[in-house]
């Protein structure tokens, strides 16, 4: 397998040199970034051509990068200071190189060859904005619908961008990161009205297990393991 | 004149035949559908923003919930994209446990798919008969994780415990007598392994019986055969997958061509239809049965022969047993991290995919390098079935929606997550 995903990812640079922004491998998998106004082009390529022939659109799904990289505890150097009680969130930073907000990322699989191949696809504007790709791949209808409504993607072109998974009348897009886990409205019902109604959360949102991130050197994929000094000592 | 207007019609979300909530409106000419708009969302649970909010190993037990008729395939996929961020393998003994649940879950899947169809379009019996056999397999089920549907069974690094060496069994009520007992008690009395070895010996004879029900039942064929036909170009298009797919006879299958765990050691077969109608993906459904009751004797007879770990041995991930726990320093600092804090994944991105008894059911993670997920797509097959609906149920009769509902085998745990 990862002879034939190192020839896929060389075929790809060869017949879009200037239109990938990057590809890589990792774990076994080809994952390709690409400008949003190429989208469409590459993707017609992609189904087309019969050196890739990705005859089928496994899955479209948003991603909202906002908070990636940032933990509620700081980790490094905890063992002089020792940990606070309180979690506060997003207090530690890691740099990342994730230049926009929202991608759209697109799993693609060619049953000819035997191979997948991941899309990913930062949007652009506010709010943000891609080329749908259901005359492409129709099974991107209810992917895209589903992206939209999660995360407000708006699809150019798509022939029936409505909300799908959230109730009739459902305000924001429960997905983005900004989006609170208990979300904004509860429902009850009101005898003096008569009627169920919306109201404000009265619940208040609980970290229950912080989010950490520590760096385990046994992972470090594709980077020598940092050596321990008491071995050599 | 009076004037002649479509008429809309809404079906669900409440309705026996819709196989849970689902609400189609549709636009009727007559007794003809001109355009079906499946409402979906109504058990809606933002499955993957609780993935995100919680540590890795809390959230296997949402993916039983989601197809909650094919529980342990779901976990399967998840378990599996975190195994692969963390670039662990688990033990062979796990491996075949895991083949040999799957093909358990595939069985209950289509037994219940089967039952439900038939009751549907009007075989009543069908329900009977495949409840009989589920509740067997569900026994399995809880020997082995504590509970008939919702397991919590697969864990990262291999499953939670090797199978036991005996089956609950039956005790004396007043609806049951202790002589009755001792009859219903009596492929119970060795291990589990004897037990489902015992399943497979009396399977093949039971799907005889459905299919003598049904294989050639003349009202069985007319309500099926040509009803929401998928030609193999569209079903590709639609992004089809499993039974659904070979039913319009592409023969693909996960589990042949990018096998996971030991499939590529076991011997199995892969049935095709011919002409993409609902009949076509019945005899697929049941030849899958069929071809699961053969893995699951080769996972078996393996099984008896090869004891070994079911878990790999690294506390870092597992954690430790709970004597150990109750003497050693280090085991109960493990124990600790694990339950409080969890593990963390080394940041990147994987797509893992597994044949699930509905089709092809995938879980997208991305680690950001943190004990929770930083994203969980879930991409569940009767998702994009039920995308399909539309193009499959138009020109067709009301009564056709029935047939579609059931050939599509849509649950709806999976498809509003």
């Amino acid at each position: 397998m990862t002879t034939a995903t190192e020839q896929l990812a060389s075929q790809l640079q060869e017949r879009f040199t200037d239109a990938l922004s990057t590809v890589r491998i990792e774990r076994r998998q080809v994952t390709v970034e690409l400008p949003a106004a190429r989208l469409l082009e590459v993707c017609r390529a992609l189904r087309d051509e019969a050196a890739f022939h990705f005859e089928q659109l496994m899955d479209v799904c948003g991603v909202d990068y906002l908070h990636y990289g940032q933990a509620d505890w700081e980790t490094e150097e905890t063992t002089s200071t020792g940990f606070s009680r309180g979690v506060s969130i997003g207090v530690y930073q890691e740099s990342t190189d994730k230049p926009q907000r929202f991608a759209v990322v697109y799993h693609l699989l060619s049953l000819k060859h035997n191979r997948r191949l991941r899309l990913r696809c930062y949007t652009e504007g506010n709010p943000p904005r891609i080329d749908s790709v259901v005359d492409v791949w129709n099974s991107a209808n209810w992917f895209e619908r589903e992206a939209f409504d999660l995360f407000g993607i708006l699809f150019d072109g798509h022939p029936d961008l409505r909300r799908i998974l959230t109730d009739y009348g459902f305000v924001g897009h429960p997905f983005r990161k900004d989006f609170p886990l208990h979300g904004n409205v509860e429902v009850r019902y009101d005898p003096d009205k008569g009627r169920v109604i919306y109201q404000p959360v009265t619940i208040e949102n609980r970290v229950l297990v912080p989010k950490v991130i520590r760096h385990d050197n046994r992972y470090m994929i594709g980077e020598p393991q940092v050596e321990d000094p008491r071995v050599n000592a | 004149m009076p004037e002649i207007r479509n008429m809309t019609m809404n079906f669900g979300p409440q309705h026996p035949a819709a196989h849970g909530v689902l609400r189609l409106v549709l636009e009727m000419d007559g007794e003809v559908i001109e355009r079906a708009d499946p409402h979906i969302g109504l058990l809606h649970r933002a499955t993957e923003k609780l993935a995100e909010s919680k540590p890795y190993n809390q959230s296997i037990g949402y993916m039983d919930r989601l197809d909650y008729v094919s529980e342990m395939a779901n976990e399967h996929a998840y378990v599996l994209a975190i195994e692969r961020l963390l670039g662990i393998t688990p033990p062979i003994r796990a491996q075949y446990i895991r083949v040999m649940f799957d093909e358990i879950t595939r069985i209950l899947n289509h037994l219940m798919w089967l039952g439900a169809h038939g009751l549907d379009i009007g075989a009543m019996t069908m329900f009977l008969y495949c409840f009989r056999e589920r509740e067997d397999l569900m026994d399995c089920y809880e020997a082995v994780s504590g509970t008939r549907m919702h397991a919590t069974y697969y864990r990262p690094g291999g499953v939670y415990r090797d199978l036991p060496d005996s089956m609950p069994k039956y005790e004396p009520s007043k609806w049951h007598s202790a002589k009755e007992v001792e009859k219903m008690n009596e492929n119970r009395r060795g291990s589990l392994l004897d037990f489902i070895e015992d399943f497979t010996r009396r399977f093949p004879e039971r799907i005889d019986e459905y299919e003598t029900l049904l294989t050639d039942n003349r009202i069985w064929k007319q309500r099926t055969v040509g009803i929401a036909s998928v030609s193999p170009e569209r079903a590709l298009q639609l992004g089809f997958s499993g039974p659904m797919l070979r039913g319009s006879g592409i023969e693909w299958d996960l589990r042949k061509k990018q096998p996971y765990e030991v499939y590529d050691r076991i011997d199995f077969d892969i049935p095709v239809g011919s002409n993409g109608d609902c009949y076509d993906r019945y005899l697929v459904r049941i030849e899958e049965m069929r071809q699961s009751n053969r893995i699951i004797k080769q996972c078996v007879d393996w099984l008896r022969n090869n004891p070994g770990p079911v878990i790999i041995d690294d506390h870092k991930l597992v954690p430790p047993r709970r004597e150990e726990m109750k003497d050693d320093m280090e085991s109960l600092i493990h124990h600790f991290k694990l339950f409080t804090e969890g593990y963390c994944v080394p940041e990147g991105e994987i797509y893992a995919a597994v044949e699930h008894p509905k089709g092809e059911f995938g879980v997208y993670m991305i680690s950001d390098g943190a004990n929770k997920p930083y994203r969980v797509k879930i991409r569940a097959a009767g998702f994009a079935h039920l995308a399909a609906m539309d193009e499959m149920v138009r020109g067709h009769m009301l009564a056709d929606v029935v047939a579609v509902i059931g050939t599509q085998d849509i649950v709806f745990g999976e498809v509003d997550r």
